[in-house]
Parts: C-alpha cells; structure tokens; sequence
C-alpha cells in the first residue's frame, strides 16, 4: 500500500472508530455532512506537491506520526488555559479560549459583551441557532482539490462560533487565544464558523500558541460569512514552536459592498500553511489580504491566497512579506480569478522576501487567470537581500552591523504591520515583530503553565 | 585632523583615484571642486568607509588613527560625518528611531548613558529648527517621499544631532533652490566651531558664496591639480572647468 493509500486507511479507520464519539458532542446538522466529506477525502486523500498549490510544502512527516485525535477538555483544563498570558492580551478585547480546538460551553457569554453578538462554542450554537449554522455551515469551504477541507468537515467537532447581528458594530475586537496543549503527540481539527450580517462590523484577533512541547498538528477550517455593506477586520497571530504545524483554510464570502481584511502574522512555528480564500460575491465588495512571516531554523511558512472576483467593480489587494534566515523556507502562491462579467475589477497583489542566508528559500508563483477584459491586474514578486546603499546609509550614523540589520529588517515588515488600523494593536505587533527579530520572542515568555519545554 | 597620503582607488578594474593628498586642519573648511566623474564622490565615500572598489595605494590618517581598517559606523563615532548626495529612502524606519539609535550609540562609545526620551525630543526640536525642517518630517520614515531640498536638509539636521568633528558634505547644494541653499549653508555655519572641521564638495562656486572656504582643491581626472584659496572658486567660476581641463593637458604634453 502506498504512503497515501496508508493515510488515507488511517483517516478512514479513525473516522470509523470514533463515529458515534464525534457525532455525540455534535449537532445532527453538523453530522450530517461528515459521510460525505470522508468520502470526498476518500478520493482525494492529503495534498501531495502534485497538487499546483501545495508544491512546495512536504506535509508527509507531519502526518506519518501517531497522534492522540480526541482530547475533550474539562472544565478544570479551560480553567489552567485562561491562566496563560498571550503576548497580545494587553490589548482591551473581548477574550475567548479555544483550547485544543473545543471552546467551553457556556452559552456565548464574555463579560460586557454588547447585545447582538454572541461567541463561543459550534457545537453548541449549532443547538441554540440551527437556522443560522444551517444557513451558512459548510456553504464557504470550497475547494474541490484540496483533501484537507472534507477531512476536516468529516472529523471536527468543535470550534469557535461567532455570530454579529444586522448592524451591529464592536468597538473593542473580540480576540480568540487559541491553545494546544497534551501531554502526548497530538492532531487538532476544529471548525469555525463567524457569520457577520448585514451592516454590522467585526474586529477580530485569533492567536495561536502552543502550551506543551509535544507534536501539534492543527487542521482548521474557518468559513466567515460578511453581508451586504458589512465589515470583517481579522488579524491572525502565530506563535507556535518548531514542533508545531498549523494547516489553516480561511474562507471569507463577502456580499455587496462589503470590507474584509485577513491578515496572517506568523512569528514561529514548525510548518505553518495558511490558505486564504476570498470570495467577492457582490458588487462593491472589497478586500485586503496581509501576511506577513519570519522564519529560521528549519521552519517551513506557506501562504496560498485564493481572491475569486465574481461580480463587477470589486476590489482586492493583496500584500505579504516574508524574511527568512538559517534554513528556512516559504512559499507564496496568489491566485486571482475574474470570473467573466467581473468587469471594472481591480486586483493588486505584492509579495516581497528577503533572504538573510544563502540557505534559505523562497517560492513565489502568481497565478491569474482572468476571464473578463475591462479589468486592472497586477501582480510583482522580489526576493533579495538587505538593501546594501540603506546599510551604509545606517551605519555611517553610527548604528552598528547587528542593530542596522534589524532596523531594516523591522521597516520591510512595517508595511503590512502599518495596515492594522487600531494603534494599541499595531503598537503591540511592532513590539512582537521587533522582538521576533532579536530572537527574543519564545512561546514561553507570557506562559504561566507548568510544562517543562 | 585629517592627512590623505597618495590614495589611489579602482573600481572594477578601473582606477578612479589616481593619488590624492590632502591635509585639512583642525577649525578649516575645504571645499573640492571639479567636473562630473572626477572622483569627488569616490573620495568622499571612502572617507566615510563605504566598501567599494578597492584601495590601491595610499593612507588615511584621522586624528592620528589610520582610518582605512575601521568600520563605518565606528568612523561615525569617532566624529566623520558624510552628508550624502543621494540620502537613501529607508521605509518603515522611523526618524526618530533612527536618530536615537544613532545618538545613543555614539554617546555609548563616548562612555555617557543613553539620552531620555524627553531630553531627546527636546534636543530633535532644537535642531530641527537650525535647518528649518518642518516638525512633520520626523515623524515620518527616513527620508520616504521627502522632497529633494527636504532630503539635503534631513542630512544637515542629522549632522547638527550628531556633531560631527569632520563633516563631509557631499554636493549638499545640488538640487536647491535659493532659499534652501541659505537655509542649509546657514546651518552649517551655526555647527561650525574652531574645533571642527568641514570638506564641502560642490561642483559650483555658488554655494561657497554662503560657506566660505579656507582652502579650494580642484579635482580632475582623479587628481588634485590645483589648490588654493577662495579666489581660485570664482576664478574657476569665471574660466569654467574648460580651462582647468586644457591646463592638465598642456601639463601632461610637455
Ligand atoms: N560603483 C561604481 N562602479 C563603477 N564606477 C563607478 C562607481 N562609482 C563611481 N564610478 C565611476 O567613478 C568615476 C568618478 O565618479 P564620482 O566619484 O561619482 O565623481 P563626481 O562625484 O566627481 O561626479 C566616474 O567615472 C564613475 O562612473
């Protein structure tokens, strides 16, 4: 049996086994998708680098390891969680825990939290409001190449849920800390769903943090609904550890007139692979896609951003940035698609690295295919090094080798930080980014857990 | 302060410096002139440390250290300062940052703490106004979208943070318009001290009209090939470069 006929087998086992477990801490509406999406998996098996947009990612020694799938956190285990201090915490949010994929079950509550907005479990959403999980749950989550998406619908059982009503704004983001934490190897799948209605705005943060020095292998799917003349502003965090891979499959539908903002910060982490999907399903809709990420050692970072202009007059930007060091390598790869009768489309993509070592590597691929002609496109790609005329610049003021390195360093990645539009938070990602840099960031600064590493 | 003793530079094969000796005092301004291409810019990039093309022959001497196996940024420190012709955009580095990282390594060096926020703030204000540089401009990243007369007057205002003992100001006038040109040459005379020196480099007299040299030094070819006081800048003003250039060749014939 092949490698991926032997995963597959495994899933399928998994899936067996585990059935009645998965379905018991899960609404009907949420099961009833899971036969066929495993059945989709079935055919479609994890991605390879046959696959155009995983070619240069190697998911196999991530997923040729035997991990413990099911953890169901008590109560007790939620408490030791919210005791650990997420960098970017400082900042006035609305906090929630999603703690190794399962969110507590308390009935959407966060102190304060304005009418109209409830956060917090799918599972138990999809029990308190199944005519809005209906509505939206595993509509968004398309793509038919890519096997990680139906696995996930086939095996997820929680994740964090988050509903705005029609015109309601937050003024404070609501901030989601993502924790893993086992004391054994262990593979995550959650599902999020966050419908924002029309009008209404929501300012988000998700961050991600690994609390135990074990093997992580994070699956996620997040499917976000933004209505008719809504707002979406979300800025994702990542601060794993080098034994740590994160799989993320973002997808964002945005109606009429409609803002959304993704943006993906990846300060550490073993193998990250962030999907970004945004589907312009309206006219005047609108959209930016940020990434920024820094990685050393043997760190592998992967941006795949998949932006579908649907209808006439949208727009949408994309801007990531990457510094890698040591033997670190990345990858970036932006599809834009102007569906026919998508005219008036703008569509902006930038993606720009530098090499610290000549080690390091970086795989940039646009990709455009645009089937509508009154349209405005386009799309620049560099990798170099640090600009030699600004070190000599820095260095004849005084400032030293080290210290003109990270200057120049911290101003590249500025760019996209500059984006993020409240400034405590900008401040505070600075901060990170900057620490980062120094080699002074490590997923256990802010932690108050007792794990050994 | 400063001896250049028969320096000769190559870049890329090419000799660019054909042995250039020069001697400026504490307290003097020197000002060199001289056609495009001459090596005014050469010279003074290598004075500042800049690593390109390679040194030949010759000595550098800076207040009795010899300058050519020290880093630019400890050059800085021991007080050369280089007024670029073309000062780099750098974005996303903030003025602000850049000069206090840059004051505060040269106070480390001297052995002082580094300087507060408030004094230093108080200190950008100061000299901010020698240079008359709009207190927006600081506040934004290194010299992105400034103008070219704000960008010559970014270098003087560092130059007045920074102090330097040996300043090299390198066509520093090129680019600005009347106004400007005062305002810049009035802040340099302002730093100007009995114990500092400067090495003005400008392809025209116009400028040493505001900043009065004690020395003229007319660079062609690579060589020094005539020194003099401030009259040979308004003599050469008057003659033009042509004239300079058929002296060398009449010279070289004989
Ligand atoms: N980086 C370089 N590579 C090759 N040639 C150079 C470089 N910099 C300067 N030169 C050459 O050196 C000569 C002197 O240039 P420069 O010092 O800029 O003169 P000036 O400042 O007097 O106009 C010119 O012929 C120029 O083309």
């Amino acid at each position: 049996m092949s490698k991926r006929e032997e995963t597959i087998q495994h899933f399928s086992g998994l899936f067996k086994e585990n059935s009645s477990r998965i379905e018991k801490g899960s609404s009907g509406l949420i099961n009833s998708f899971r036969k066929e999406a495993m059945d989709q998996f079935r055919e479609l098996g994890i991605p390879d680098r046959k696959n155009e947009a995983y070619k240069y990612i190697n998911l196999d020694p991530w997923f040729n390891t035997k991990y413990k799938s099911y953890f169901v956190p008590e109560e007790a285990d939620f408490m030791a969680a919210s005791d650990f201090r997420c960098e970017v915490v400082e900042l006035e949010s609305y906090n929630k825990i999603l703690l190794n994929g399962f969110s507590p079950k308390d009935n959407g509550t966060i102190e304060g939290l304005p009418e109209g907005i409830w956060v917090g479990s799918l599972a138990e959403a999809s029990e308190r409001f199944p005519d809005i999980v209906e509505k939206h749950y595993a509509r968004y989550a398309r793509n038919g190449k890519d096997g990680l998406i139906p696995l996930n619908t086939a095996l997820a059982s929680d994740g964090m849920f988050v509903h705005v009503k029609k015109g309601v704004s937050l003024s404070k983001p609501i901030q989601v800390i993502n924790l893993v934490h086992s004391d054994t190897d262990m593979f995550v799948q959650h599902r999020n769903l966050i419908v924002v209605e029309d009008n209404a705005e929501l300012p988000m943060i998700v961050c991600d943090h690994a609390l135990s020095p074990q093997k992580f292998l994070t699956n996620a799917v997040t499917e976000i609904y933004v209505g008719e003349n809504a707002r979406l502003d979300m800025l994702r965090v990542q601060n794993e550890h080098n034994n740590a891979a994160k799989l993320t499959h973002t997808f964002i539908h945005q109606e009429r007139n409609s803002n959304a903002v993704s943006n993906n910060i990846t300060l550490h982490g073993g193998m990250v692979r962030n999907s970004t999907y945004h589907r312009l399903n309206g006219e005047g809709a609108e959209c930016n896609a940020y990434g920024l990420y820094l990685a050393d050692r043997w760190q592998h970072v992967d941006n795949f951003v998949s932006i579908d202009h649907a209808y006439p007059n949208c727009l949408s930007n994309q801007l990531f940035k990457g510094v890698l060091d040591d033997y670190a390598t990345g990858a970036f790869n932006g599809r834009i698609l102007v569906n026919e009768g998508a005219q008036k489309t703008l569509a902006y993509q930038k993606n720009n690295n530098i090499l610290l070592t000549d080690d390091a590597r970086m795989d940039t691929k646009p990709q455009l295919e645009i089937y509508a002609d009154d349209v405005k496109c386009s799309h620049g790609a560099t990798v170099g090094q640090l600009d030699e005329e600004a070190m000599f610049y820095l260095k004849s003021r005084g400032i030293n080798k080290t210290e003109a390195r990270l200057m120049l360093m911290f101003g590249f990645a500025h760019e996209v930080i500059a984006n993020i539009k409240t400034e405590a938070l900008r401040q505070r990602i600075d901060e990170l980014v900057l620490q980062r840099l120094r080699g002074e960031l490590s997923r256990c600064a802010n932690c108050s857990l007792d794990c050994d590493k | 302060m400063l001896q250049i003793e028969n320096l000769k530079v190559e870049i890329e094969g090419k000799e660019i410096l054909k042995g250039i000796s020069l001697n400026v005092k504490k307290g003097e301004i020197h000002a060199i002139m001289g056609p495009n291409g001459s090596g005014k810019s050469t010279l003074a990039a290598v004075l500042a440390g800049k690593e390109f093309g390679e040194i030949t022959n010759g000595k550098i001497t800076y207040m009795g250290k010899d300058l050519m196996d020290m880093e630019p940024e400890d050059r800085s420190k021991e007080g050369i300062f280089l007024g670029f012709q073309y000062p780099i955009e750098i974005p996303g580095v903030s003025m602000v940052n850049f000069m206090r990282t840059a004051l505060n390594e040269h106070r480390k060096y001297r052995g002082e703490e580094a300087m507060s926020s408030s004094d230093f703030l108080k200190l950008m204000r100061e000299k901010k106004e020698l240079v008359k540089i709009e207190s927006g401009l600081t506040s934004r990243s290194v010299n992105e979208g400034f103008s070219g007369g704000e960008k010559k007057r970014n270098e003087i205002f560092q130059m007045a943070m920074l102090e330097p003992r040996l300043a090299i100001l390198d066509e520093t006038d090129s680019g600005l318009d009347i106004d400007a040109l005062r305002i810049v040459a009035n802040g340099v005379n302002q730093l100007k001290t009995a114990e500092n020196s400067t090495i003005v480099i400008t392809h025209y007299q116009r400028l040493l009209d505001y900043i009065v040299p004690d020395f003229v030094h007319v660079l062609y070819d690579g060589k020094i090939v005539k020194s003099g006081d401030k009259s040979l800048a308004l003599e050469l003003e008057d003659k033009g470069y042509d004239w300079i250039k058929k002296d060398v060749e009449s010279v070289s014939y004989e």
